[in-house]
């Protein structure tokens, strides 16, 4: 597993899994049909990965089916990476 | 005709949408009642069904005073004495004396240094965040707070963020977080409607005291039975008069007609008179709620033993769910939520209970999380013994059927799935 998709994992136990919660989190887990993080608290998620890797999320971008899963949202940090850069 | 302007596909996209809540089983049918609010009512479902008697466990009126004749008597003389309508918003010529004279008794109620009202705890909501807080500022809101919270703060243009469900360590790391903010507000409920559960307010105060941040309470689950003598949480926990702003409604144990408020220090509540916008575009609260509502503060400032009485009811009623067996949410609320897991279970249970004669709904995601699927019962001070014992008596036979009593959420999990 790369070093993104370990650090946003990280961060999703961290924020989201209540103590406790013995739920396995994956990259394919979905985050938002899945109960974990619900549109109200997934603008926590956005400013981490706005600070941590320094991107703009536009709110075009900033959508529940994007943040359904670690690995969608790792593509949408590359892609705006990329156009950053 | 109306029908031919609208857009050829229209009927289609929207009939389909409702098949897709009627498929999920998320489709709501009203149940028509065909009394007064109180604790035993003759309910019309489904509809065209003959007229049932039933016990209910799911209505907020937890002093039992929606139809108390004293309250009714105030009605009576407030619609004779300042008319029925104003026509008017508060600020253009559709404020009473007695407008006045609810804000201040509400003030000295929830010791506060003032209060305005509005036409309902909803409208209050919706409007306080954006009248107070801009974009130097950010709402830290509790993740389990109300809807009418979450939808007050998107009209917001104040940052947001959320904590974890009374979590304080991860409150305090959002505090710092946003150090850099001009102002921070704390957002949380007072009693959480779907578990019952009270916020830790006194240690949320003592960490916005700490950071230099606000507290904000909804306390519309609360207000009139939480503390000693009913002024909510902030007596509970020994922090009257140290919240920043306090929203409630008078459609629950208040009366329970509607109306609402928001109370707290003077410049938060001016600023609201001046710029929330449910308060300067709505109509003024109607003249006849708000003397019913300066009834209900003069009989629960009198006595305390309705509120007494709900406590004493939620404490029996805890009891007996847990010696029959059922897994329920630890608490001192009158909210009782009653633990299945499964939607379905959840919604069988609750069908069953009313064919038992007792009314109670079933809540599951996405008004509760994921797995967490429950039956909420509500307490009131209306409720006598010969109530709760019919009601056990019920709740055990339906419970025996579906094989849940003693079980463990394991248990139930492993027999109906999540």
């Amino acid at each position: 597993m790369n070093e993104l998709k370990k650090t946003i994992l990280d961060y999703i136990r961290r924020e989201y899994i209540e103590e406790g919660d013995e739920r396995e989190l994956k990259t394919d887990t979905p985050l938002i049909t899945g109960g974990i993080v619900d549109s109200f608290s997934m603008v926590s998620l956005k400013r981490f990965l706005e600070r941590k890797y320094t991107v703009k999320i536009p709110d075009a971008d900033a959508t529940p089916e994007v943040f359904n899963t670690v690995d969608s949202i790792v593509k949408l940090v590359e892609r705006l990476s990329a156009v950053e850069v | 005709m109306a029908t031919e302007t609208l857009p050829a596909t229209f009927r289609d996209v929207m009939g389909a949408e409702l098949g897709a809540l009627k498929a999920a089983g998320l489709f709501k049918e009203e149940r028509v009642i065909h009394a007064p609010q109180g604790a035993e009512i003759e309910v019309e479902f489904p509809a065209g069904a003959p007229l049932k008697k039933v016990l209910n466990l799911c209505s907020n009126n937890y002093l039992g005073l929606s139809s108390h004749p004293d309250v009714l008597a105030a009605a009576h003389a407030g619609l004779d004495r300042r008319g029925y309508g104003m026509s008017s918003v508060r600020f253009i010529c559709g404020t009473q004396d007695i407008h006045r004279e609810l804000e201040n008794r509400l003030t000295e109620f929830l010791g506060t240094e003032d209060t305005l009202l509005f036409s309902s705890c909803l409208d209050a909501n919706a409007g306080v965040f954006e009248a107070i807080l801009s974009d130097k500022d950010v709402m830290i809101a509790d993740r389990l707070v109300h809807a009418s919270i979450v939808d007050g703060m998107r009209l917001c243009k104040a940052a947001q963020d959320t904590f974890k469900h009374s979590d304080m360590g991860h409150l305090e790391e959002k505090l710092v977080e946003h150090a850099d903010k001009r102002f921070r507000l704390v957002i949380t409920d007072g009693v959480f409607s779907m578990d019952g559960d009270l916020a830790k307010l006194d240690e949320i105060v003592a960490l916005c005291r700490k950071h230099d941040a606000m507290v904000f309470v909804d306390d519309s689950h609360a207000s009139g039975f939480i503390g000693e003598t009913g002024r909510g949480t902030p007596e509970r926990f020994g922090v009257l008069g140290k919240v920043d702003v306090i929203t409630t409604t008078f459609g629950k144990a208040l009366g329970g007609a509607s109306g609402g408020c928001v109370s707290g220090r003077r410049e938060i509540v001016e600023l609201c008179r001046q710029r929330a916008r449910p308060y300067l575009f709505s109509n003024t609260l109607a003249s006849v709620i708000v003397a019913a509502t300066l009834k209900v503060l003069d009989l629960v400032s009198a006595t305390t033993g309705r509120r007494d009485r709900l406590e004493q009811n939620a404490r029996i009623w805890r009891r007996l769910l847990t010696e029959a067996g059922f897994d329920i949410k630890a608490g001192e609320s009158p909210i009782v939520p009653v633990m299945l897991y499964n939607a379905k279970l959840a919604q069988d249970v609750a069908r069953d209970l009313f064919a038992e004669g007792v009314y109670v709904v079933g809540f599951f995601f996405p008004v509760v999380a994921k797995g967490q699927a429950r039956i909420r019962t509500q307490l009131s001070a209306a409720h006598t013994m010969v109530h709760l014992d019919r009601a056990i008596e019920a709740f055990r036979k339906v419970g025996k059927k579906y094989d849940i009593l003693g079980k463990s959420k394991n248990e139930i999990v492993e027999r109906y799935g999540l």
